[in-house]
């Protein structure tokens, strides 16, 4: 089991003409994900990598019986693919892009809110589940099935999680990017929910970031709604206020959003923190053997 | 993106909401020009720089000019210019070594009844902007937020539909804006809230906004910053950009694609990703040493792009040691390790260099790095990266 997408998930690729697109869609069909085709408005008709191309997602999903979409188009357009997918009926989107407006996000997400599909992104790495179905940027080899649940807001820092806890054996389910944007499709809190009502997730580990309060309100709902246990680790512990780290969702603003709020919100939900970033994979061990597992 | 005042006050003014009259000077004579030019008795010669505090703030070459000064006479306009040209003004905002004041903007006086706050934003948890209003103007907003926050009254708008009238007169009941001013509010807080939207503004702050005698409503400061992410749509805006208020290595980092912020310490880094970038920052402080800066050299970076990154880490005379955190995934191993060495020699180092690689072709990757003729340290994972860097400080 996992969660979001599996073995037979049947994904396509908006974007799929463009370099990005073109070499990642690849690196998830060697994977072993199932891509069935991709979309790339004014070439419908062409084929990549082997794949269908079509013009609108209407047509791919017509004819593919795509479910999930990784979106790779540039900054300007996602915010319309991303509603084309959505008006398409596709399941799951991820959407890799970096640089998509705010204002854009503001507005897709109300209607992704209202409709039957998950977003994950925008700036993300992705979406995966070990040995079955890699949608997005990560290194897939790194990731092996086990039973921890990975979510963060970062990219490479969740290789590096993934990375420790398939080191010490532990493995993953699936390992979700949530992105690195102010507003994302999908939060903490709708994948606690997933994660603990997936049979085969037995531990999650909620990587966070200084900016905004996202892990504030994860931590009261593990407080209240989480069995399973749960570590964190939080980035930007010395990261100065104001100063936007990289991410465009990063900053410390007007005081809020600091290290030490969330690390003591998150502490006082019982969850473990772990100090250092070198030490994710082992508070996770942590976690499970504070619960007797 | 920020804005000056003046930039500011020109994109409210072109959408009708209220500034007072204002010339921007780059000279004491262009100054007192524009006092005439008013024609009023009173002015105000305000110091341009990308920072607030400036009323109270004062130049580094004259304790008693502060960066924002009523003037009563053209002679004064020009005194008080002198004053602030050319010098440089500390704020509590732009740290002891201060901004240098390029230009100066000579405003109208007006009749102040009350100062209020206005400020809109966007308000992640609620994923749309917030408007948010206080009877505390004039008053850093955060400390208001801290201190009283029941003073701090918010209405969240849909970008769509903009702020609507029965909003704006709760917050009127709230602020206690009576009679006509209404009106004026009306007009001032809707007409904002769309300059926020049409702009892509990620922060438009008024502080303080003023109800005059006559009862109208007035920004008499204007603080506006927009998403970087979205300044391709706004070719108006990106011209208003002054490069002299932005820090010249982290303009340099932008040219080359790397995202760099500097920071106090001594121990220099170069990561791929932001989240990586920061926890190295982070494990590095656990460690016991200070970060000299976080620099994100992104996911595809090649050897031009690393020598750069170790230029612009260079550069600052504080780096004393520097650590190189390369989690590989589609960026291999052994590509990094190239880059490394070639940089390595290119900038020439003076300082101990600690790499630690780990992905794709690590065990590749490390090799080329220790058959190299270069002096690089090795490290096996992050807790061993930092221990080592700080060690070569002891």
């Amino acid at each position: 089991m996992s969660i979001l997408v599996n073995k037979n998930t049947r994904v396509i690729c908006q974007g799929i003409t463009g370099k990005a697109g073109e070499f990642h869609s690849k690196n998830c069909l060697d994977y072993g994900t199932k891509m069935v085709g991709g979309v790339t408005p004014g070439k419908g008709g062409e084929t990549a990598l082997g794949l269908p191309v079509f013009d609108t997602v209407m047509e791919a999903v017509e004819q593919t019986g795509a479910d999930a979409t990784m979106i790779f188009v540039p900054a300007p357009f996602t915010a319309d693919a991303i509603l084309e997918a959505i008006d398409a009926g596709i399941k799951t989107i991820v959407a890799i892009t970096e640089g998509v407006p705010v204002l854009d996000m503001v507005r897709v997400y109300e209607i992704v809110r209202q409709s039957d599909s998950v977003l994950i992104g925008p700036n993300c790495p992705g979406v995966i589940t070990s040995d079955e179905c890699k949608i997005g940027i990560m290194p897939g080899y790194i990731h092996k099935p086990g039973k921890v649940g990975v979510m963060s807001r970062s990219g490479t820092l969740t290789y590096e999680a993934v990375w420790q806890t398939s080191s010490m054996g532990l493995g993953q389910t699936t390992c979700v990017g949530l992105g690195g944007d102010p507003i994302v499709g999908t939060s903490f809190i709708d994948l606690f929910k997933l994660y603990e009502a997936d049979p085969a997730t037995e531990a999650i580990l909620m990587i966070g970031e200084i900016g905004g309060t996202a892990e504030e309100e994860a931590a009261a709902f593990v407080k209240a709604h989480v069995t399973k246990p749960v570590a964190a680790f939080i980035a930007g512990r010395t990261a100065p206020p104001g100063r936007r780290m990289g991410h465009a969702g990063a900053i410390i603003s007007g005081g809020k959003g600091t290290a030490a709020e969330k690390v003591t919100a998150l502490q006082d939900a019982g969850i473990e923190v772990a100090e250092s970033p070198g030490d994710m994979g082992v508070a996770v061990a942590r976690a499970i053997k504070n619960k007797g597992g | 993106m920020k804005i000056h005042e003046y930039q500011a006050k020109q994109v409210l003014r072109g959408a009708g909401v209220a500034v007072l009259e204002g010339h921007v000077a780059e000279t004491p004579d262009a100054a007192a020009k524009a006092y005439e030019t008013l024609g009023g008795k009173i002015a105000v010669v305000k110091a341009q720089i990308h920072a607030g505090g400036r009323g109270k703030g004062t130049t580094k070459e004259n304790p008693k000019q502060h960066g924002v000064q009523l003037v009563k006479s053209a002679d004064e306009a020009r005194a008080v210019a002198e004053g602030l040209l050319g010098n440089t003004l500390v704020t509590i905002q732009t740290g002891p070594e201060g901004k240098t004041v390029n230009k100066v903007f000579v405003e109208a006086g007006c009749n102040i009844a009350r100062e209020l706050y206005l400020g809109i934003v966007l308000d992640r948890a609620a994923a749309r902007p917030v408007l948010m209003c206080s009877t505390e103007g004039g008053v850093e907003i955060e400390k208001v937020a801290e201190v009283t926050p029941e003073l701090i009254f918010k209405e969240h708008f849909d970008p769509h539909f903009g702020l609507q009238s029965y909003q704006v007169r709760k917050l009127c009941a709230k602020l206690g804006i009576k009679g006509k001013s209404v009106r004026s509010a009306d007009r001032f807080m809707r007409g904002l809230c769309k300059v926020f939207v049409a702009y892509d503004c990620s922060l438009a702050e008024i502080n303080p906004l003023v109800v005059t005698a006559e009862g109208e409503l007035v920004a008499l400061d204007a603080k506006m910053s927009f998403d970087d992410n979205a300044l391709f749509r706004h070719q108006d805006i990106i011209e208003y950009r002054d490069l002299s208020e932005e820090e010249p290595l982290e303009l340099r980092a932008g040219k080359a694609g790397l995202s760099y912020v500097k920071l106090e310490g001594n121990i220099g880094c170069l990561v791929n990703g932001a989240g990586l970038a920061m926890s190295t920052m982070d494990i590095i402080k656990l460690n016991g040493g200070e970060p000299a800066n976080f620099l994100d050299v992104g996911g595809g970076a090649d050897a031009e792009q690393v020598t750069e990154a170790f230029r612009i880490i260079l550069s600052d005379p504080h780096v004393k040691a520097v650590l190189v955190n390369i989690f590989g995934g589609i960026m291999r191993c052994t590509t990094i390790a190239n880059a490394l060495v070639q940089a390595y020699k290119t900038v020439g180092f003076s300082v101990p260099l600690v790499v630690r690689l780990e992905g794709t072709e690590v065990e590749e990757g490390k090799k080329i790095i220790a058959e190299s003729d270069v002096d690089i340290v090795t490290a096996d994972d992050l807790n061993d990266a930092a221990r080592k860097v700080v060690a070569t400080l002891a």
